[in-house]
């Protein structure tokens, strides 16, 4: 392990982790990946070391600059202070006001809606059911959003912290079979973004922790 | 998103609590919420989202209609416990007289209400010392009573302080 490189906790189907992965990837920072797989061994989150380093036993946590960091917008905003070329972030105020908020309505509005732990709570046959209507929910929403804040992105015509949160929802909305038709705007910006080398080389068929038959 | 807050301010409408407060830190910058020091905003951020994330979503007022109402008190307790856990042992590193350090910032915006909805829901505060002991010290404080639940326009005359 190279003095210095950061180290990312992450699984490779955590549309959270997935966030944090595009950010460094867009932003250049060359780290190391010490998978946590969130369901084999009852769920290594739940082990005694890497509870240690992040109480919440979640993925992901950003070691990097003597810190560790949880909870993905927290290390993106981070990352973006501290590196701040290129920016996730738009200059203008109300647009990052724009940019902040799409972030936050899926990260506090969908994903833990439908994340590994309240699916469980739920009831394996409820699962897919409940999954699909927090997707649903939260996607009515945000594509009104976007009809007044998009451009070639979620906000304007530059890549933004709403961006790297919209892929991985997306492609949640996808594994859990929601339709995607009621959504033309989030479908349209997904498919602009998936084009991006960034979005591609964190994708989850791409990680060190994929396994086998998923990699692409 | 159907939902509040949303603040209409600057000629623009803002949903979403945290968008609207960064917006607020980053237009009217005193006093401050966040912290200058990089890391320390990185922990205010994450302590923040813990909550607004972590906790909250899984006990609002839509996501208890779904879970039917014989259901809700145990769930809405479980989404609390799991998330003060957590957060009591994140604040061990953090916290000096507030969530982060000696200086009030967006994280404990976030922890009051919280607490206050563990009250409603009846979850024990005796294994979280250090979450009730930053809310007291919060609640102490002007800004903090005058936004407080039971003194706003729309408070039922009952609940009224």
């Amino acid at each position: 392990m190279q003095a210095g490189k950061p180290i990312l906790y992450s699984y490779f189907r955590s549309s959270c982790s997935w966030r944090v992965r595009i950010a460094l990837a867009l932003k250049s920072i060359d780290y190391e990946t010490i998978p946590i797989n969130l369901i084999k061994d009852g769920g290594q989150q739940f082990s005694e070391e890497f509870q240690a380093l992040n109480p919440m036993k979640q993925v992901p946590a950003l070691k990097i600059d003597g810190i560790t960091i949880a909870q993905s917008l927290a290390i993106i905003e981070y990352l973006e202070e501290t590196r701040p070329t290129p920016r996730l972030l738009p200059q203008d105020l109300k647009k990052r006001a724009q940019v902040r908020m799409i972030s936050d309505v899926i990260t506090s509005g969908i994903q833990p809606l439908q994340n590994l732990s309240v699916l469980k709570q739920v009831g394996q046959e409820n699962q897919l059911t409940w999954a699909q209507k927090a997707i649903r929910s939260g996607f009515n929403a945000l594509e009104q959003v976007l009809w007044s804040t998009a451009g070639k992105y979620c906000v304007g015509d530059e890549v933004s912290m709403a961006d790297l949160c919209l892929v991985p929802q997306v492609a949640n909305a996808e594994r859990f079979k929601v339709d995607l038709t009621p959504y033309p705007t989030i479908s349209r910006i997904n498919k602009t973004l998936m084009a991006l080398e960034a979005f591609q080389v964190s994708h989850p068929c791409r990680q060190p922790d994929t396994p086998p038959e998923l990699r692409a | 998103m159907k939902q509040v807050p949303a603040l209409k301010i600057d000629g623009i409408t803002i949903a979403q609590s945290l968008a609207i407060i960064e917006y607020l830190e980053e237009t009217r910058p005193t006093p401050r919420l966040l912290p200058q020091d990089l890391k320390k905003r990185a922990q205010v951020r994450m302590i923040s989202d813990v909550i607004t994330s972590g906790i909250q979503p899984l006990q609002n007022l839509s996501v208890l209609k779904q879970v039917g109402q014989e259901n809700q008190l145990t769930w809405a307790q479980k989404a609390i416990r799991s998330g003060f856990n957590a957060l009591e042992q994140v604040l061990w590193s953090t916290a000096g007289k507030y969530c982060v350090g000696d200086e009030v910032s967006m994280a404990d915006l976030c922890l009051v209400p919280q607490v206050a909805n563990a009250e409603r829901f009846k979850v024990d505060l005796t294994p979280y010392p250090t979450i009730s002991r930053i809310n007291k010290t919060l609640m102490a404080l002007e800004a903090f009573q005058v936004s407080h639940p039971c003194r706003q326009p729309d408070t039922p005359p009952e609940l009224r302080a």
